[in-house]
């Protein structure tokens, strides 16, 4: 029995009241395990998003429970839900969200800094994330001078540097070309992927499901299915 | 790997991050600072030239330094005195608690100049016994006062009006004789740009015209301060009014302040320089919000907490609030310095509570600045990030 990392049950959740009201995900149940790279595939509009934001405590469900790691997480405070997120979740947003005014390796040891670490620890220990995804040269320029790629890897660095149990990337690949995505996502799973870690990614790109080692697929606010994948189990490298 | 838990640390570093938000928008930050500055230097310039002015207003009441002053109740600023008859003098010397009462004479006179010019001056009439008031000497000496025609002239910003005297120099005053006897120097000089002259109560009298009654103000000096309120009350059974010294100048300042359009236009400037400044702040900071809104809602959405992101607000507003506080007051400092070098007599005085004034002023500024900022953070919601 491998080790659930993410239990989501009757997951709902709507927008809007009365005629306006449009159901985004409707009823969603399904597990992530640690050491597994499960990818959540679907049209525009099927709800993927507003799913993984109930999964990380960003959006409050209209009904249904999220247990990560076995706790309940919509039954905490505004205050622990943020202390979750910081301690056990790192995101990779979709358009990264990096700070222009911050240098690289600033921007990478955010997370640190709000866990209240020393300044000068968190941005030596970010220097290391960095020079994990290959951009320690970098470390003191603006990211705006980065490529969109270079960006990219500076979003998961951040995402990574606190260590986190449960990656989440939103549409990983969608800026990026062809070659650049599979690369960075080739990274993430050759690198970034412990048997302590679950990683998961929403995309619409088929180049990159290779990786996946299940794919599920959402239409509708719905689940349709689950797609065993069982990219290179074996694969799985020690911790990063 | 590292255990990187816990949230043992201190806020420094969150607040470096703000700082650095900040600081590194150059373009807004220089923006904001110069809205502030200027509001700062707005509300200083104004109200340290008011208090300059207020300060000039009670001059005589600083120079002549007595404790306790009684004058007509009808009395608003002290060059405008109402003359008293002498019994008062006499009844006030017998007030029990008072250890001595002098007169003092104020008024107003035309000065012939050697040359035939003619310039106004104000006289001052000390107590033949003893000259209580009477200014510190630069030159001459103080008896001389009593010899025929003695005046001792105040080396003030005035002074070169009447020609720059010296000991010696003679002028007509009123068609009557008059010789400079010494040079006086005094704390503050007066508001209304004409030279001041000291002579004798009984000189006075005799050269300028008066009233039937002579007695312009009495001089008081009460055994103990405890003896103040028993003279203020005997006074005014007299029908006639005791101020201390610091009453008498919070009345002429409540002259200036409330009767007179000078005093108003100044608290009106106050007053819109700090709108002014408020608008450009409150507006500049308003809009770094908005355009860093999208990096508080990643923040929210990696984990920062609410407290966290107010936090970052305050000090990002204060920090400027303070910077712009800093340059203002130093740039305020220079210009009035500045203006002493071509103007030396120029009125401006930068008092603590003109400080206080701004500084609360600009915590109001840097306080609505952030609310604003702080709930339109609060309310971000990281999923909208998140949705991208
Ligand atoms: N804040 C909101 N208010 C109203 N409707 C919303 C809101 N957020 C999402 N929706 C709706 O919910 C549905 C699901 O949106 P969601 O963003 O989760 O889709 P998605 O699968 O991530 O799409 P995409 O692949 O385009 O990112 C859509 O119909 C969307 O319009
Ligand atoms: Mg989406």
């Amino acid at each position: 029995m491998p080790n659930v990392a993410i239990r989501a049950t009757g997951l709902t959740k709507w927008f809007g009241e009365g005629e306006a009201r449009t159901v985004a995900v409707r009823d969603v149940s399904f597990e992530a395990y640690f050491g597994e790279m499960l990818f959540i595939v679907g049209p525009s509009g099927s709800g993927k998003t507003t799913m993984l934001s109930m999964v990380s405590g960003i959006l409050r469900p209209n009904a249904g429970k999220v247990e990560i790691e076995g706790s309940d997480i919509w039954s905490l405070s505004d205050d622990g839900l943020a202390e979750f997120r910081l301690g056990k979740l790192g995101f990779v947003f979709q358009d990264y969200h990096l700070f222009p005014r911050l240098t690289t390796v600033e921007n990478v040891a955010i997370p640190l800094i709000l866990q209240r670490h020393n300044w000068n620890e968190a941005i030596a220990e970010a220097r290391k994330d960095l020079k994990i995804v290959g951009l320690d040269s970098r470390a003191e320029l603006p990211p705006v001078k980065l490529s969109g790629g270079e960006q990219q890897r500076v979003a998961i660095a951040r995402a990574i540097v606190s260590r986190p149990d449960i990656l989440i990337f939103d549409e990983p690949t969608a800026s990026l070309d062809g070659d650049t995505g599979r690369a960075i996502v080739s990274f993430v799973r050759k690198e970034l992927l412990t048997d302590k870690r679950c990683i998961v990614i929403i995309t619409h790109d088929a180049r990159i499901f290779e990786f996946a080692n299940r794919i599920m697929h959402m239409e509708d606010g719905k689940l349709t299915g689950v797609e065993d994948i069982g990219a290179g189990k074996t694969e799985v490298s020690g911790e990063t | 790997m590292a255990a990187w838990r816990g949230n043992a640390g201190s806020m420094l570093g969150i607040l470096k991050i703000a700082y650095k938000l900040l600081v590194n928008d150059r373009a807004k930050f220089a923006a904001l600072l110069v809205g502030i500055t200027f509001a700062v230097f707005l509300m200083i310039q104004m109200t340290s030239l008011f208090s300059g002015i207020l300060n000039r207003s009670s001059a005589t009441v600083i120079n002549i330094g007595a404790s306790m002053w009684v004058m007509d109740p009808a009395v608003q600023t002290v060059a405008n005195s109402i003359p008293m008859p002498d019994y008062v003098l006499d009844e006030v010397r017998s007030i029990p608690g008072v250890k001595y009462a002098v007169p003092l004479y104020s008024g107003g006179a035309l000065a012939k100049l050697e040359d035939g010019a003619y310039q106004a001056v104000t006289v001052m009439g000390l107590d033949d016994s003893n000259l209580f008031g009477r200014p510190a000497l630069l030159e001459g000496n103080i008896q001389d006062i009593f010899a025929e025609n003695g005046f001792i002239v105040v080396k003030d910003a005035e002074f070169p009006k009447l020609n720059n005297p010296k000991v010696g120099t003679t002028f007509e005053l009123n068609d009557h004789k008059a010789v400079i006897v010494g040079i006086g120097q005094v704390a503050t000089s007066g508001l209304f740009g004409v030279p001041t002259l000291y002579t004798t109560h009984n000189r006075a009298l005799q050269y300028l015209p008066n009233t039937r009654f002579t007695t312009s103000y009495i001089l008081v000096e009460p055994k103990t301060t405890g003896d103040v309120a028993t003279i203020e009350k005997d006074v005014k059974a007299m029908g006639y009014l005791a101020l201390t010294k610091d009453e008498f100048m919070d009345k002429i300042s409540t002259f200036y302040k409330y009767q007179t359009g000078l005093g108003t236009n100044m608290l009106l400037m106050t007053v819109i320089s700090f709108i002014v400044g408020l608008s450009i702040s409150g507006q500049t900071f308003y809009t770094f919000i908005i355009e860093n809104l999208e990096k508080f809602g990643a923040l929210k959405a990696i984990g920062a907490k609410g407290s966290e992101l107010v936090a970052m607000i305050l000090f990002q507003a204060t920090f400027t609030a303070l910077t712009g506080y800093g340059l203002g007051i130093g740039i305020c400092a220079a210009l009035i310095a500045l203006a002493r070098l071509r103007i030396p007599d120029y009125a401006a005085m930068i008092t603590f509570p003109n400080i206080g004034m701004a500084f609360v002023m600009v915590v109001v500024i840097a306080g609505i600045s952030s609310y604003v900022g702080v709930r339109k953070v609060l309310k971000i919601e990281p999923f909208d990030i998140f949705r991208g």
